[in-house]
């Protein structure tokens, strides 16, 4: 019997054989393409009759589409002559390559777009189609998006350690992108961020991962059946996952330890006191507060000071937090939700209802608007009774 | 990574600058307008930014539920209509800033005696399904 090799695996294996072709001699785009196209032709065969030995496989193959294409190509027959008299497979590939594929994926020279979608091609191993699907546009635009991104980054050169906070930017992008088409693009981020945080010692990545963990503990809880939005406040907090949980806080605090805060464990320390409390009165809201101060004084963020300010408003009553919030720009994204909440918080069913209306016709998102709209229908509803 | 509408008005947007009705152009005009919209579309392909593209026949109905086991009521069209919906571009794009520079370049495709028509182009956002999971 062959044992069974999932997409899963066969996915997770794609980094290594990119490195293997690199060594090999093969440049970033040419060796990315051929890997892409090894992987579709492995996910093409049943999952029971996939190779015993799928890295070899996919080597051997990706190796043969590279020669393949770059014979095709006329103008590189001297490279090619070069090419192959290259010896064999060199050594197992090492961690730094998988650091090295992440910098060049997230270079500062891409746009964001650019750098999510070669991330999670060439370090995620998905494939152009799913990647398309995940983002709502057609393949082709995708695809071309991908080599675009290859072109930008050609003449990298990865001597030095490239800046991790950018890759973590990325990351967290896939991260908030959440569930759409056939990927689950925040479990999807889980993984890269797990892989980049056993090749890199470094707190912010353990910060980010505790993060993601932390939120992806609720997700469950935080829509309905309906798919309708369900606040913090009022998750059944039986759905959150405590394993999950109890590994983002580990993570959190080992890091914490460190000495060197950053954007992303503070960020985690908020979700983490949040999935501490067994009940949403129990929360601590003074702690919130100061890892909210001290998010604004690392970001400069306004929408860090917005969320500041439901903490300070639940902290120390709605009265506090509208004069938190009365400090900060109004055009701000979600500022007359935020308005409307406190409102709501301190008795002004009237204000509430209106602010609800409005930060209705203002939200970013459909899950919000239906939300903020079903709050002021409430409201409006009490009222008139 | 935000979808965002360049929808083009028949009626209902400010008048461009050279505004001169399509059926006064000359040919060559007419065609030279219509490259220069499949060539914007092509190259926003190679940028990775193009989603969809369609246009609309300016005649439409409108229908409406008319109650159990009965057909839908139909009305129209309504020749007086003040907004008239010609067509869009959907684009997929990094930032609103990005939205608007395409938004300005499109608004300049060729019309009469070959001068840009700076018509009026709408740009509006796409809600997205969810909100991001951190905020």
């Amino acid at each position: 019997m062959t044992p069974q090799v999932d997409e899963a695996l066969l996915r997770s294996l794609v980094p290594g054989v990119l490195a293997i072709l690199g060594r090999r001699g093969a440049d970033f785009a040419a060796a990315e393409d051929a890997v892409q196209e090894a992987l579709l032709e492995a996910l093409r065969v049943r999952p029971a009759d996939r190779p015993r030995d799928p890295k070899g496989w996919l080597v051997t193959v990706a190796w043969r589409k590279f020669l393949d294409a770059t014979r095709a190509d006329a103008a590189r027959h001297r490279r090619e002559e070069r090419i192959e008299r290259e010896p064999g497979p060199g050594p197992a590939p090492a961690v730094d390559d998988t650091l090295q594929l992440y910098f060049l994926c997230a270079h500062p020279s891409l746009t964001p777009s650019s750098a999510v979608a070669l991330t999670l091609r060439a370090v995620g191993g998905l494939t152009t189609g799913q990647i398309a699907r995940a983002y709502l546009v057609p393949e082709a635009t995708m695809a071309q998006r991908i080599s675009r991104a290859k072109r930008t980054v050609a003449g990298v050169r990865l001597d030095r350690p490239g800046d991790v906070a950018t890759v973590l930017r990325v990351l967290y992008l896939v991260f908030n992108e959440g569930y759409s088409g056939d990927v689950d693009l925040a479990a999807e981020a889980i993984r890269l961020t797990r892989r980049l945080a056993a090749a890199v010692d470094h707190p912010e990545v353990a910060g980010l991962l505790a993060l993601m963990l932390l939120h992806h503990a609720r997700r469950a809880a935080r829509t309905a059946p309906d798919g309708s939005l369900v606040p913090l406040a009022e998750q059944d907090r039986g759905r959150w996952d405590t394993e999950l949980i109890a590994e983002g806080v580990d993570i959190l605090q080992a890091a914490l330890a460190r000495g060197r805060p950053g954007e992303f464990q503070a960020q985690a320390a908020i979700a983490a006191l949040h999935a501490d409390a067994p009940t949403v009165e129990e929360t601590d809201w003074a702690q919130i507060v100061q890892w909210y101060d001290e998010l604004v004084r690392l970001t400069g963020n306004p929408v860090a000071e917005l969320n500041r300010a439901v903490a300070v408003g639940e902290a120390d009553g709605p009265r506090a937090g509208l004069a938190a919030l009365a400090a900060l720009d109004d055009s701000l994204p979600r500022h007359a939700a935020v308005a409307a909440y406190l409102h709501e918080r301190d008795g002004d069913t009237a204000t509430a209802a209106r602010l609800y209306a409005e930060a209705a016709g203002k939200a970013p998102s459909l899950a919000e608007r239906d939300h903020l709209t079903r709050r002021a229908a409430r409201l409006n509803a009490r009222r008139s009774r | 990574m935000a979808k965002y509408l360049l929808l083009k008005h028949y009626r209902g947007a400010p008048a461009p600058v050279n505004d001169v009705p399509m059926d006064r152009w000359t040919p060559e005009e007419i065609s030279a307008h219509v490259r220069y919209m499949q060539d914007f579309a092509a190259r926003l392909e190679r940028t990775g930014e193009f989603v969809d593209s369609q246009a609309l026949a300016p005649e439409g109905t409108f229908v409406r539920y008319d109650g159990e086991g009965r057909p839908p009521v139909t009305d129209g069209p309504f020749a007086e209509t003040k907004d008239l919906i010609a067509g869009w571009m959907v684009i997929d794009v990094d930032s609103r800033e990005r939205a608007v520079e395409l938004a300005g370049e499109l608004s300049a495709a060729p019309g009469s005696g070959g001068k840009p028509i700076h018509e009026w182009l709408e740009v509006r956002p796409f809600l997205t399904a969810h909100p991001p999971t951190t905020e």
